[in-house]
């Protein structure tokens, strides 16, 4: 009894952090309709000052406390409003996901860089010299008190200004009506501004409650906001006391799986994904007509030319071979997962981009397939590849029935949900049997990876396996570029513009929505064998929720509607490399750069792959300028081969030849262009021209 | 008269598609002017710029010879101009009560807008804890009314009072409209059912394509104007 008590006082306690961490995640939402993924992210940020001005500096710690929650929280809230969020509220579903994501990678990044991850950083509890105190047979420490009064103290005052409060009807009202609140004389900006104050002072406030009683780690105390995720969907996200009530139902159960959950090595990741198992389930238990948002402001999806598609796929291939041939082991090693990654980027196209599901276990996914890859493909086997994808496809289709029931931040958050479960129970399980076979994950540890066996050549250097990987990444982009001019890519759009029509013209959502799961898990497999190929040893690490968050940012900066997403991802993913091996210096800062552009998503929400194509198309037209790249690509590639010039030569001769040429192209187009003519005057001013009709088709596809 | 609200020379585009093409337009204090026309005729935009709610591309927005061309919707609503918009302008997931509470940002005490609204729709004063979005269309209406009562404006634009509502409750509603003119409240009104709003209009305007085209007292050559407008003409 004693010890259901004393685990009974820790989940409250655990429960009381999460609910007011929780409660702040719903003010913003109730009040700016705007989900935060970033709530527990500033949070982590406040434990961090926190622990700086009174373990770091050693001032006292009513003055630290002060500082963060009456200064800093509110402070770095209002800037948020300011520069960030205040613009993401006019933008559609994914952008506002993509921004406040891009917020949780930075702060990560931030945390990381100026607070040393390998140092350690105890954080001492409240009170921790006075001795517990008995309250009947439950012993309590004074700083689990501490904690729930606060939740205590928050619940009644959250309660109170919402409903008792004109500046709480006017937040609550500048969700409901925005343009209506400006008409009564209230002003929506001032509602938002306290909201994202108070918002982030209780993140503040949750953070540093939770901190002494775990490590003070940027990544882990982020993602403690599963369990506040758990209990705001609970309260679905506008009700407080059920928020209140979630976090009880959270913490308890995590408590309670701690103390008592059989002794079994196949167990103890269980009670770490816990919150991310009750996160699904009240996903689907409770869904709600909020929880299904729609998505009115919906990016063009552009249709790719085949010919265009087919020349793009074999720069792919001969980039492949350009890197593979000049480059030395170590930079093959740095450079060439650009086309694994790029495959496992290429899968959010068909999936975000055309279906308009949006999905955050991409990356997982790719760990799915590269442990089926290490088990089945031991030996190269090339059937086992497509064992992977077939694979990998059957988990896309596990998703995807859940998925039914979600749609836009909901949809995301469940896929983070199964994202954080493989991440940490099942990325992290001993060999187990399944119907007689024995299955090993990541061996608690490592796998190791092999390249395939092409009938016969055996691929073993990381020049070959490059080179496979451009191939594959080639294929992929003819595939998704034919899927988008076929039928099924076609009808992809029309679910994503509305999944209601779709289904009332007769379309079947559940197959629809299960075939594009499963193809895009297929190529998310295909891209994580590819890339544990690439590293030949591979650990749960480069599959988990952290590190995906980067390639999901860089695939929205490049437009999810564009087949050249893939090479756009994987060359942006380890691009940046190229610097920070000039000037090591610029690795944090690097680190900070996909959340940063992804911050700024909301000035180019079609992404920049448009503009890049509406630069380069004047080259792919102009026959002479193209053979005159093509022949600069020739002449120093040889050169390179022949050790003529340096692998930087080379690469600063094509850039720079690159784009002169493509300048050049520009110009003699704009000197051989008519002035123009308005669309609808096509065929009078001027005579028909035989592209027009696929001019103008292209120009209605991308709306 | 002298003009309370007066709209010059007003041009407004949409995407850089003219909506308004130069609107003229003056509601003196206490008197009742009706806006009607076909669908697509610029009604709704005029009040939307009367409002501040969408901008005018050019002419002046005058309240009281004051100049408020440009001024934001808060500006305008805080000097007295209070709209109406069409479709309900109530906060739905706000209660009654608390719908009421939004109406105090323009001056007047939670007391004095409670006991306005619930004296004129006592049905509010029954409904107070009940969310808005709940109560009937009729009852929604009333309660969006009731800040053009209780929040003391000098101008109360209304747009399509009666969308989706039963013609004995809009009548009713008419009835509170007219009242409020009687205050000295300059109102103008967009309306679709124009029979409702010409038994209570001191002065009523025919808008075509972002432009008047006529106007003048509520006689029955308007109203046969009107009908040729909506059904077609024989000439």
């Amino acid at each position: 009894m004693e010890q259901f008590l004393a685990f009974g006082v820790v989940g409250l306690t655990t429960a009381a952090v999460y609910a007011v961490i929780g409660s702040g995640l719903v003010l913003t939402y109730t009040t700016t309709g705007v989900f935060n993924f970033a709530h527990g992210a500033t949070g982590m940020l406040a434990a961090f000052s926190y622990w700086q001005l009174a373990e770091g500096w050693g001032l006292p710690v009513p003055v630290a406390l002060a500082l963060v929650l009456l200064v800093l929280a509110p402070g770095f809230g209002l800037l948020l409003e300011r520069f960030v969020l205040r613009h993401a509220q006019g933008l559609g579903d994914a952008q506002r996901l993509v921004i406040t994501v891009a917020l949780l990678s930075g702060f990560i990044a931030t945390a990381r860089w100026v607070w040393d991850p390998n140092e350690p950083r105890p954080l001492s509890p409240f009170f921790v010299d006075r001795e517990p105190f008995r309250l009947g047979p439950a012993v309590i420490t004074w700083h689990q008190a501490i904690t729930m009064a606060v939740a205590v103290a928050v619940a009644a005052g959250l309660w109170a200004l919402l409903n008792r409060t004109r500046t709480g009807a006017e937040m609550r009202a500048t969700v409901d009506d925005r343009a209506l609140v400006g008409l009564t004389g209230a002003d929506p900006v001032r509602a938002n501004r306290v909201a994202w104050m108070l918002g982030t002072q209780l993140a503040a406030v949750g953070g540093i409650l939770i901190a002494p009683t775990v490590a003070l780690d940027a990544s882990q105390l982020s993602l403690l906001i599963v369990s506040a995720y758990a209990a705001a969907i609970f309260g679905r996200l506008r009700s407080l006391p059920l928020t209140f009530l979630g976090a009880v139902v959270v913490g308890c159960t995590e408590s309670f799986l701690t103390g008592y959950l059989p002794q079994n090595e196949y167990l103890p990741g269980l009670r770490l994904a816990a919150p991310a198992l009750l996160l699904f389930a009240v996903l689907l238990l409770f869904p709600h007509r909020r929880l299904r948002g729609r998505d009115r402001k919906l990016i063009p999806v552009p249709m790719p030319s085949m010919r265009g598609t087919a020349v793009f796929a074999a720069s792919i291939v001969a980039l492949g071979v350009l890197l593979a041939t000049t480059l030395g082991e170590e930079q093959a090693i740095t450079y060439g997962s650009m086309f694994a990654l790029g495959v496992v980027a290429l899968s959010y196209v068909p999936l975000t981009g055309y279906a308009g599901q949006v999905s955050l276990c991409q990356l997982s996914i790719a760990g799915i397939g590269a442990v089926v890859w290490a088990q089945l493909g031991a030996h190269g086997e090339l059937w086992a590849l497509g064992a992977t994808i077939l694979i990998s496809a059957v988990v896309g289709a596990l998703i995807a029935l859940p998925a039914l029931r979600l749609s836009g931040v909901y949809l995301a958050l469940g896929t983070t949900a199964f994202t954080i479960i493989l991440d940490r129970w099942i990325f992290t399980l001993p060999s187990f049997e399944l119907f007689g076979v024995r299955i090993a994950l990541f061996r608690q540890g490592s796998a190791e990876v092999v390249g395939p066996n092409l009938f016969g050549l055996r691929l073993e250097d990381t020049a070959q396996i490059m080179v496979f990987a451009a191939v594959c990444l080639a294929l992929a982009v003819l595939g998704v570029a034919a899927l988008r001019r076929g039928t099924f890519g076609r009808r992809l759009i029309a679910l994503r513009d509305s999944e209601a029509a779709y289904a009332t013209l007769g379309g079947n959502l559940l197959l629809a929505k299960v075939l594009v799961f499963s193809l895009s898990a297929g190529l998310a497999g295909l891209g994580g064998a590819l890339y544990g190929m690439h590293l030949r040893s591979v650990t749960a690490e480069n599959f988990n929720l952290v590190a995906g968050l980067p390639i999901f940012l860089i695939a929205v900066i490049g437009g999810l509607g564009m087949v050249g997403n893939g090479l756009f991802t994987g060359a942006s993913f380890v691009g940046p490399n190229v610097l920070i091996s000039v000037a090591p210096w610029l690795h944090n800062p690097m680190g900070l750069l996909p959340a940063l552009v992804g911050i700024g998503v909301s000035r180019h929400p079609e992404g920049v792959l448009p503009m890049m194509r509406r630069g380069w198309e004047p080259l792919g037209r102009d026959r002479t300028v193209l053979a005159a790249l093509l022949g600069l690509f020739a002449l120093v590639w040889a050169l390179r081969l022949g050790d003529v010039i340096g692998g930087w030569t080379l690469f600063v001769a094509l850039l720079v030849g690159a784009h002169l040429l493509q300048k050049a192209a520009a110009v003699r187009q704009a000197a051989q262009t008519a002035p123009d003519v308005p669309v609808e005057w096509w065929g009078v001013r001027r005579p028909w021209r035989a592209e027009d009709k696929e001019v103008l088709a292209r120009g209605l596809a991308a709306g | 008269m002298n003009p309370l609200l007066e709209l010059r020379e007003i041009r407004a585009a949409y995407d850089g598609i003219t909506a308004l093409h130069g609107v003229d337009l003056r509601v003196g204090a206490g008197q009742v002017v009706a806006l009607l026309g076909p669908n697509g005729a610029g009604k709704t935009t005029t009040l939307r710029v009367a409002a501040g709610v969408h901008p005018a591309e050019s002419g002046r927005l005058l309240l009281g010879g004051r100049d408020l061309t440009g001024a934001d919707p808060r500006d305008l609503a805080r000097a007295g101009v209070c709209l109406i918009p069409e479709g309900r302008g109530v906060f739905p997931n706000l209660s009654v009560r608390d719908n009421l509470l939004m109406m105090t940002f323009t001056g007047r005490s939670r007391e004095q807008v409670e006991e306005v609204a619930f004296a004129r729709f006592p049905i509010l004063a029954k409904r107070a804890t009940q969310t808005a979005g709940t109560l009937s269309g009729g009852e929604q209406q009333m309660l969006a009314l009731a800040r053009g009562l209780a929040t003391d404006p000098a101008v109360l634009l209304l747009d399509e009072l009666s969308m989706g509502l039963a013609p004995l409750i809009v009548a009713e509603l008419y009835e509170q409209v007219a009242e409020i003119a009687r205050q000295g409240v300059a109102v103008l009104v967009v309306e679709q059912f124009a029979a409702a709003v010409l038994d209570i209009a001191d002065h009523a305007a025919v808008m075509v394509r972002g432009r008047i085209e006529r106007h003048g007292r509520p006689d029955d050559g308007l109203r046969t104007e009107l009908s040729a407008l909506y059904l077609g003409s024989s000439t």
